[in-house]
């Protein structure tokens, strides 16, 4: 009998704070500029410089804890953790380690362990060993990343599976991205997430031993990465052996997972508090401040499918503030259009239009919330046909104009005299016996084809429910 | 070396017939907390001079040997 | 023209506003004699324009030179720390001590010696070789502002800035017969003096008296926005006035004072108590339970924030890198031939004291017995005013006397060490001379006056009144300076 396995997997998420400067010093912010412009005695650890925390960091920090539900600490403190490393100019990182800024929070399904503030490492660039008198193999040190404000986020081993990480993943980088604390890019690195992954005999409480998977650049990545891992340990157990303490890279090129480093050259990093910090005490104006919290995705998103919008719409809206904006902007314009039927519009025809229409964002589209409201209650009081409404649509993203003058302009509006549309459906059973005698015998799908000469001869403007009914009362059906 | 770190040692576990029972620790003795900074650039150095102290600049970096491992 | 050579900082200063001395002929005569160094006090001596390059302000000290101890970063002029591995540095910025002093318009005479990264209570650890004492050449002046001491004591400056870790300016003051000040924890920033032990560093005065010490403190105090622990002294610092000691009492912790302290070093502590009881101060026994542990505690906390403070010299971005060949040896080849050995023994023994298994017994261990000494000193200054004892249980020793056990070295901050752990202000003025106890030439003695935290006005009050009955003759070592 083979073993069924469950995968266990925590996360720890890493998210470059959007302040103006650094950590510790006043340097600025930047990405993609030349190396070491954005470097000072501070940054570099020259000899006798000291560390002085940014206030706004702190506030943006306690701001994610605040999202994530977590206590905040009364007291919080900075520890030395150290490691020599070329992007490690102090050989020490400042970091929080015996009392983070935040603990125990949830966020979804997923407990959050803690969240710290700590400060980024510098990037290193390999080289060939090109000019170098020994000719062997270099490395660049840029130093503008270093020091920049990082606040990791530890959660519990609550993940299951590559895809419930991904989509948690997209859950937390909504909502971080929504307190405008963080750009939660990704590939440039402002948001970066490894997973801690191990696997266990279906209802067993015991973790197994598990490996680290470091840093990838997309939640689609990381779902690819941590199914591969998890297919490779179950298939390690399989075969007999033990997965080993590692820490993996994921190639998303090739789908192969290459081993980093094994855990046994594990450092001691002989951490201490820093003495040249004192404890920061959140203020009550501080903490009130955290507290204000804009309405996040996740209760964004509860409440749209209170009031009917579908999961999958109600996920994408409120994952997207500017969407979720126009999404009521629609309601509010026009308070008879049912939430479902505009959320479907907002995330399905509209959203396909502006990518057909050369990928145009949202901010820069031409039709405003109203104008589309207008639209959608053309299609749901029946004055035009839902295709009329697509051509509606095609027109107004292109250039803005009044869907009703489009209606008008290009007689769109749906025949609503019955005399009229009976009149055609009459002519269209005599033009076309063939597929009348079928149905009459028997075989009803042939009544496409009449439906469709109708739809031909009115140019779509016909009513199908209405078609359809007036075809089979003059079939006799 | 080895043998004076050793004796050193020796005269540091003379701390153990201190009674520290319930006692916090010291990392501290300036009664401050809140000293935050504003979160206003100052200005950087100028990246000449940011390297003119390096033993190795290359092309606008601090250049290192690779680990032997990756090498 | 004005006896330059008799004049304190206070009374040049004097001479310049008035006129009898102009700043330039003033620089002159102190570059000259800095420039006689015959005490290997000096690592790097200014000239005109480079003593005056960080200059841009005017205060009441204007135009009175100040030698550096080479701890403090000053932009462009060469800071090594004493230590090989800072070999060659410029640093990019100046310390904030320093630009203090500039602010208020005093040049830098020179940056002075000092024990590698100052590590060490003799001098003897500068990579550059050891200053010597001017009152006698063959004896150490004491450490780690050994340097420091020197010139102010073998007149090669007027006075200078030094540190205080665990004794470092007070220890080498009392050896070389004058006033040495290390202030509250928090009073001076810290910004750009290179670090030792985080927690316990502080920046102070090395002067001819204690007025000179108090205007040193006047300028250099205060809050700084770029070190988070700096605090400032509330109300700043004047110069002291005080003739009498009337009401206030003085606690003597019998208890520690003993323990290897030389005959003649007691006799001149003794005199001292006796002269503050004809000034009208109140001698009394104190009990201070944990400071016969404070050596122990100090040995591990110093060298464990030590440890990770000179981590960051590693060859990458400033100093030395002794060896190319690949990531690791950057670093081994780099600090195994950049350090002198006792750093390298506190480093080892700080990353021992922090290393997983043993932080508990060691680092955390030591940081609640710095909390019991603390204790210790705010149940004193709840008794008196003053905590007393003799700055070193000796006078200077001799060069190379102590370098074969480090423990018995460590013994000379036996006095000096519990107030640097328990933050508190602490000075030592000249008490006379006294031989050592295997016999020789008659050398200075320190008294030490610790007071509560931010009562620097009230301790230099009762130093001057004190320093004013003792009447010390430091001619002796002004003379033992120059080549």
């Amino acid at each position: 009998m083979s073993t069924e396995y469950d995968a266990v997997i925590g996360l720890e998420i890493h998210v470059q704070l959007s302040t103006k400067t650094k950590m510790f010093c006043g340097c600025e912010l930047s990405f993609g500029d030349e190396p070491n412009v954005h470097t000072c005695p501070i940054c570099l650890a020259h000899p006798g410089v000291l560390p002085v925390p940014n206030q706004t960091a702190f506030e943006y920090a306690l701001k994610i804890g605040a999202a994530l539900d977590c206590e905040l600490s009364p007291v919080s403190t900075f520890d030395r953790k150290n490691y020599f490393y070329p992007d490690n100019p102090k050989a020490y990182q400042i970091t929080q380690a015996a009392t983070p800024f935040a603990i125990d929070g949830r966020l979804g399904q997923v407990r959050i362990h803690h969240a710290h503030l700590e400060e980024d490492a510098a990037k290193t660039i390999h080289t060939g060993g090109a000019g170098r008198i020994k000719g062997s193999d270099a490395s660049l040190v840029d130093f503008n990343r270093g020091g920049t404000p990082l606040v990791e986020i530890v959660t519990e081993p609550d993940l299951r599976s590559g895809s419930e990480v991904r989509e948690w993943g997209q859950l937390l980088r909504a909502t971080i991205k929504q307190l405008g604390v963080s750009d939660v890019n990704m590939e440039e690195g402002s948001l970066r997430c490894d997973a801690n992954i191990s696997i266990r005999p279906v209802g067993s409480e015991t973790l197994g031993t598990k490996t680290e998977l470091k840093n990838m650049n997309s939640f689609r990545f990381i779902e690819r990465g941590i199914e591969a891992e998890i297919a490779r340990q179950k298939e390690v157990i399989a075969s007999g052996g033990a997965v080993e303490q590692e820490t993996l890279h994921f190639d998303p090129s090739t789908g192969e997972l290459h081993s980093l480093r094994s855990k046994e050259e594990a450092h001691d990093y002989r951490y201490l508090p820093e003495p040249d910090l004192v404890p920061v005490v959140p203020t009550q104006a501080m903490l009130e401040e955290a507290l204000k919290l804009p309405e996040l995705p996740a209760a964004r998103a509860a409440r749209y499918e209170g009031i009917g919008v579908g999961e999958q719409a109600a996920l994408l809206l409120s994952f997207e503030v500017d969407w979720a904006e126009y999404f009521e902007g629609v309601l509010a314009a026009d308070d008879s259009i049912e939430p479902r039927v505009a959320a479907n519009w907002v995330t399905g025809e509209f959203a396909a239009e502006l990518r057909k229409q050369d990928d145009q964002p949202l901010a820069e589209s031409k039709v405003d919330p109203a104008s589309l409201a207008k639209l959608i209650g053309l299609v749901a009081s029946k004055k035009i046909s839902h295709g009329a409404g697509k051509t509606v649509l095609e027109a107004i993203v292109a250039d803005g104009s009044d869907p009703e003058a489009v209606v008008a302009e290009q007689g769109l509006e749906q025949i609503s005299d019955s005399g009229e549309l009976e009149q055609i459906v009459i002519q269209a059973i005599e033009d076309n016996p063939k597929p009348a005698e079928q149905v009459r015998s028997g075989n009803e799908k042939a009544i496409g084809a009449l439906v469709g000469a109708v739809m031909k001869a009115t140019q779509g403007r016909a009513d199908g429910g209405e078609v359809n009914r007036l075809l089979r009362q003059h079939l006799g059906l | 070396m080895a043998g004076e770190l050793s004796s050193i040692l020796d005269h540091v576990d003379k701390l153990a017939e201190v009674d520290i029972e319930g006692v916090e620790p010291t990392s501290h003795v300036v009664p401050l907390e809140n000293v935050l900074r504003p979160d206003e650039p100052r200005p950087s150095l100028d990246r000449e001079v940011a390297l003119s102290q390096a033993p190795d600049p290359h092309d606008g970096a601090f250049r290192v040997p690779s680990p032997q491992a990756e090498s | 023209m004005a006896d330059l050579m008799a004049a304190t900082g206070a009374q040049t200063a004097a001479l310049i506003s008035s006129g009898e001395a102009s700043a330039d002929e003033v620089l002159d005569f102190w570059l000259e004699r800095a420039s006689g160094d015959g005490l290997n006090g000096y690592l790097w001596t200014a000239d005109r324009e480079s003593a005056r390059a960080g200059v841009d302000g005017s205060g009441p000290l204007a135009g009175v030179p100040v030698a550096i101890k080479d701890i403090f970063c000053t932009e462009g002029v060469p800071t090594t720390a004493a230590s090989r591995i800072l070999e060659g540095y410029l640093p990019p910025y100046t310390a904030t001590a320093v630009a203090r002093l500039n602010a208020g318009g005093m040049p830098m005479l020179g940056k002075t010696n000092m024990d590698e990264f100052a590590m060490g209570s003799s001098n003897e650890n500068s990579a550059y070789g050891a200053s010597l004492n001017p009152w006698d050449r063959g004896r150490v002046p004491g450490g780690s502002s050994g340097g420091s001491a020197a010139v102010v004591a073998g007149g090669l400056a007027p006075w200078a800035l030094g540190t205080d870790t665990g004794g470092s300016i007070r220890q080498p003051a009392g050896f070389c017969g004058i006033v040495g000040l290390k202030p509250t924890y928090g009073a001076i920033s810290r910004f750009g003096m290179i670090a030792f032990a985080s927690s316990l560093d502080q920046c102070g005065p090395l002067t001819r008296d204690v007025t000179d010490a108090a205007l040193l403190l006047a300028t250099l105090q205060g809050r700084d926005q770029m070190d988070s622990t700096s605090v400032g002294i509330e109300g700043g610092i004047s110069a002291p006035g005080a003739e009498r000691l009337d009401g206030l009492t003085f606690g003597v912790p019998r208890g520690l004072i003993g323990q290897g302290i030389e005959a003649g070093v007691l006799a001149r502590f003794e005199e001292t108590l006796i002269k503050i009881a004809e000034l009208g101060g109140t001698i009394v026994d104190i009990e201070l339970p944990h400071a016969g542990h404070a050596i122990s505690a100090y040995y591990v906390l110093a060298p464990a924030e030590a440890s990770t403070n000179l981590s960051r010299y590693d060859g990458v971005r400033y100093g030395v890198r002794a060896s190319d060949e690949d990531l690791l040896s950057m670093y081994e080849v780099t600090r195994e031939e950049g350090f002198g050995p006792e750093v390298k023994r506190r480093i080892m023994l700080g990353t021992y004291a922090l290393s997983s298994g043993y932080y508990d017994a060691y680092y955390g261990r030591a940081q609640r017995v710095r909390t019991r000494i603390v204790e210790d000193f705010r149940n004193a200054f709840g008794q008196v005013d003053f905590v007393v004892t003799p700055t070193s249980p000796t006078v200077a020793f001799e060069l190379g006397e102590k370098t074969a056990d480090p423990w018995t070295m460590y013994q000379s901050d036996l006095f000096t060490v519990p107030m640097s752990l328990a933050g508190v202000p602490a000075i030592s003025i000249p008490a006379g001379l006294a031989q050592p106890d295997g016999g020789g030439p008659d050398l200075p003695v320190g008294f030490q006056i610790a007071a509560p935290a931010f009562a620097e006005q009230k301790l230099l009050e009762a130093s001057f009144a004190l320093e004013s009955a003792i009447g010390f003759d430091g001619s002796a070592g002004l003379e033992g300076g120059l080549r």
